[in-house]
Order: C-alpha cells, then structure tokens, then sequence
C-alpha cells in the first residue's frame, strides 16, 4: 500500500492562504479595468506580503510594511488617483498595445523561475532566531554599526525625495 | 491545557472588549449631548427614560429601522464596506493597551508601539474609501480633506510617539506601564501631551479640525450619501475612535491603570483606566464646545511649520535626556 | 514548517504580475503600483532567504528588506509628484499619449 503524503500542518495551512490571498490580489492590482479598485486590490496585496512577514518571524518588517506601504504609500497612491480623476473608469481599454506580447513574456518569466526555484533542493527547515524584543534591538545596532553608511545615504535619499517631490508638485501660479 | 490559553480566553477577553466598547460608544453620544447642553445654557436630551438614560437604545432602534438605501451611482461593493472598514482600526488597537498590572486587553505584543502607529495609518481608509465610492463632488472633497489631513498629522504625532519609545526603551505598553519613571520624565512627558492630543482631534477628525465633514461648505463630507445603519457605523467608528485615543494618552502619558492601591488590588486597574478615559473624554467635549474651525489651509501649515519642526525638537531633546539621565 | 519554495514562489508570482502591469498598463499610476508589486517580490525573498539561511542571527536579509521600503517610500513620493505634475501640464496621465519626443 503506498503511503500517504502526510497531512498538513497548521502552519503550512496558513501560510497557503496567506499565498494564494496575495497572488489573486496581485493579480487584481495589474488586471483592474478600475484604477481604484486596483489600488484597494494593492494594499490587500500589501496585507498579505505582511503576513507571509508574521510567518518568517519577522515582526518588526510587517508592522513597517503596514505602517510605510499601506499607511502612506498606499494612501498617497489613492491620493494621486483622486486628483487625477478624469480617467475614472476608462472608457478606453487600460492596457497598451504591447500587453498581449507582455503577457506572454510574463508568463514564460513566472513559468522560468518556478522551474529554477523548483529544480533546486533548498532547506525545508529553518535554524531558531532570536527573540523579537532583542531582534529588534540587534536590528538596530545592525544599522548604526555595519551598515551605517547605507543608513545614512537612506536618510540623505528620502531628505532629497522630499525636496524634489515638492519642487515637483507645487503650483507654480 | 493550550486550547485555554491560546483560544478560549483571547476569545471571552475579545467579546467582553467589544461589550464594553459599544456601550462605551452609546452612552458618549449621550454624553456628549448632554455636556454639550449644558456647555450652551440647556438641558440635554432627557425624555427618554430617567435622564435621558434610554436616549441611546431609541437611536439604536431608530437607525436599524431606518430604509437602507443605497444610491444607483455609487461603486456598489466599496461602499458598503467603507463603513466597517472604518470602525475595525478603532478596534484593532484596543488588543495592546495593558488594562491591569502586567495584562494587556487581549495580547503583549512585544511591538505595542509600532502596532499603534501602523493601525493608526490604516484608519483613513474607512473615509477614503467612502468618499470614493460616493462620486458625489462633496464626499470626494471630503476624503481628499480628510487623508491629507490624516497623513500629515500621522508625521508629528508618530514623532512624539517615538520620543516616548525613546524614554521607556522598550516596545512593549504593557512593560512601559509596569516600569516606573523618574518624576522629570513624566513632566517632560506631559510638556508634550497639549501638542499630542491636538494631533489626535485631526487623526480622529474631531471638532475643531471636522473639516472632512464640515456642514456649510461640504453638506457631510465624506458621508453624504450615507444613511440609516451606515450611518450609524460611522458614528460608531469615530466614537470608538475617540476611546480608543483617549485610552492609548492615558496609557502613555497618564500611567494607564496606575492609581492608588492598583498593584495589589488588580481590580482596581481596570477602574482607574476607565476614569482617566472618561476625563480625556470631557476633553474632547470640551475643545469642541468652545474652539471654532480653522480655514484648511491654517490647519495644514499649523502642521507642517509649527508641529512638525517641534516634534522633531523634542524627539531630539529626548533622545538626550535618554542618554544623559537614564 | 513551510519550505523556502513557497515563499519564493509567492515572490516570483509577485514578481511577473508586476512586470506584465508595469509593460502593460497605459495609466502612469497603475505603473507606479506594479513597480511597488516588484518591489514586494524582491523583499519576501530576502526575508525568506535570511530566514532560512544558515545565520539567521546575522540581520542582513532584514536590513535590506528595511531599506527598500524606505527606497519604496521615496520613489513613490517622486513619482506620483511626477505624475501630478504632468497632469497638471498635459490633462492626462495615459504614458500612451505623453509622446513630446516622439517626433
């Protein structure tokens, strides 16, 4: 009698939601005729990518997700819908000409990685970490330690995306 | 047994909250009549029942009996969810703030204060979305107003959180309350508590900074198309909002369940949280029987010139006390 | 417990969901939200791969995750910017019709 594959585990189960709940609405973000429903499939999107976080035990990295992603990049991208709304519900179709060729390399790029990422054997268990409170506080030794001048040219970035963005959209009359 | 620990008790904690909760918001409309009367030289509402005790439940009734309309324009599925959506952020926090010595509402996050600024971001989707789906010109406006508004207040007052972090050390509410705090932290603590708790009227959209809805210019803002129970769920949403606000300052700045007797008597807790909040609630009542509306344009350079440059300050300051005396 | 695949597979269906909006979509903002799309993909397999390397202690993976959401930040700010700013100028934000240089 050949035997069966074993059951799934609890985890296994709610990762698999977590997974399939992220792909459909990733798949709504780039298939909606209306861009704001594309933008609400965006943040389920963003939801989920923090929960499949929750399950690799990173918790400070879902909560920054939800708190930078959903709570202003998303908002500003519904902002910006709002603004420019004459293009609501498009009365034309929302993909260009290219999308059928797109389309195509899409999925040969998905079929391609699922057959690499497939084929190779990678660790089906994971070693312990570390607890979240001091993870939290290694974490930030990390940045001001090994990697403080990508800190610091971060900190100069996101100064400089600040400047320019209101450069760029300020009224000028 | 795990089952206990794990499901059952979160569980009775969870209902209990809301019990609680949506009492809590019932009777803070009618206390907010009520205070709101007499702030003006009137009575209140007082007919029904002793008081005007049962004024709340013949609300209720009124709103679950009203037709539930929803108009032919609008984008059917968004609409309907926009009212929930805006209520369960309110809720969500509630599940981090310690309520007796050493036990959180439902669950010691070891991130509280990240939790509490995250949920905290996602609460302008309720109002965005509603006036969205509306398309109607005046809900637009509305939802523009009030995530803009939303968004910039979000920086200061994620600042002052932050320099609070900074002080306790530790990301836990539960573990900032149980931890005791030398007298020059909690003075400097509550320099700031002014500056906060205005960024907390634009977060909930409170009278004076109710501009998403403002009356004589935008019919409600964001709920104009909304009727009967919706309605009704917005009311609730900004309600609980307001609890849950008041909970989380007297949590940070007010010591939470701390009072006399509170350690030993664990009981006890409970009780002084709920007074502080009901104080922070008066409060709320208070600034919106005697501010007036600023124009938007002083509301968004209020936040930009002034607030923001002095959360920075004092979240600069902090980290310096930190250092330096602890 | 769940094997790495999973959460690489997950990224790569991010991944090309996000290059086929990105090639696909007319509207400047639908754009802007597919690169987001992208961006979440590169991240789940940083976290997945620190996660189930050999020194979870060492921080890496996560320090980059942080990082980019911090680069998400700023891009997303430029770009809508960028975007209003055109819509402003040109009544549209349809990439089709934005043809100045196309002689």
């Amino acid at each position: 009698m050949p035997e069966l594959p074993p059951l799934p585990t609890i985890s296994q189960l709610v990762f698999t939601g977590f997974a399939l709940f992220t792909c459909a609405s990733a798949l709504g973000v780039v298939l909606a005729r209306n861009l704001f429903h594309g933008a609400l499939a965006l943040v389920a999107t963003l939801f989920g990518v923090a929960g499949l976080y929750v399950m690799l035990e990173a918790e400070f990295l879902a909560v920054s997700q939800v708190l930078v992603y959903v709570g202003a990049i998303a908002t500003l991208i519904t902002f910006a819908i709002m603004l420019t709304r004459s293009m609501m519900y498009g009365k034309t179709s929302p993909l260009n000409r290219q999308w059928g060729k797109t389309g195509l390399f899409a999925v040969m790029i998905f079929l391609a990685l699922y057959g690499f990422v497939g084929s190779i054997p990678w660790a089906d268990s994971a070693p312990a970490v570390l607890a979240d409170e001091s993870m939290i506080a290694a974490l930030g030794v990390e940045f001001v330690t090994n990697y403080v001048v990508a800190f610091e040219v971060m900190g100069l970035l996101l100064l400089v995306a600040l400047v320019g963005a209101v450069m760029l959209a300020r009224d000028n009359n | 047994m795990d089952w206990l620990n794990l499901v059952v008790f979160p569980v009775i904690r969870i209902v209990v909250l809301f019990v609680v909760l949506l009492t809590g918001f019932a009777y803070l409309t009618l206390l907010e009549r009520k205070l709101l009367g007499r702030f003006q030289v009137r009575y209140g509402p007082n007919r029904a029942g002793k008081f005007g005790l049962m004024q709340p439940l013949a609300d209720a009734v009124k709103a679950l009996f009203k037709e539930e309309i929803i108009p032919n324009h609008v984008d059917k599925p968004i609409y309907v969810i926009a009212p929930a959506l805006a209520l369960v952020p309110a809720l969500l926090i509630w599940a981090v703030i310690p309520i007796a010595s050493g036990m959180p509402a439902v669950a010691d996050v070891s991130i509280g204060f990240l939790w509490i600024l995250a949920i905290a971001g996602v609460e302008g989707y309720g109002i965005i979305l509603a006036g969205w789906s509306s398309n109607n010109n005046y809900s637009l406006l509305g939802a523009l107003r009030s995530s803009a508004q939303m968004v910039s207040y979000e920086l200061p007052m994620g600042m002052f959180l932050v320099s609070i972090l900074i002080l306790a050390g530790d990301f836990s509410l539960v573990n900032l309350v149980d931890n005791a705090r030398p007298w020059w932290e909690w003075i400097w603590l509550w320099l700031a508590f002014p500056f906060f708790f205005i960024c907390i009227l634009a977060e909930t959209n409170r009278s004076p900074f109710d501009l998403p809805e403002t009356e004589n210019e935008l019919v409600a803002g964001f709920q104009t198309e909304y009727g009967g129970m919706k309605f009704a769920l917005f009311m609730m949403a900004e309600y609980t909002n307001m609890i849950t606000t008041s909970a989380i300052m007297a949590t940070l700045f007010f010591g939470g369940w701390r009072g006399p007797f509170a350690e030993e008597i664990v009981w006890l807790g409970p009780i002084y949280l709920l007074a502080k909040i009901f104080i922070l609630l008066c409060l709320f009542i208070w600034v919106r029987a005697s501010v007036s509306r600023p124009r938007y344009d002083q509301l968004m350079t209020f936040c930009w010139q002034f607030l923001l440059p002095l959360s920075i300050g004092y979240m600069v300051i902090s980290a310096l006390l930190a250092v330096f005396l602890k | 417990m769940v094997p790495l695949t999973g959460y690489l597979l997950v990224g790569a269906f991010l991944f090309s969901a996000g290059l086929y909006g990105a090639l696909a979509r007319k509207n400047a903002i639908a754009v802007l939200m597919s690169i987001e799309l992208m961006l979440n993909a590169a991240n789940i397999n940083l976290v997945a791969f620190w996660r189930y390397g050999d020194t979870p202690a060492d921080l890496t993976g996560q320090v980059f995750a942080v990082l980019i959401i911090a680069l998400a930040a700023a891009e997303a700010a430029v770009g809508l910017a960028l975007i209003i700013s055109v819509y402003r100028e040109r009544k549209t934000v349809d990439l089709d019709e934005l043809d100045l240089l196309a002689g």
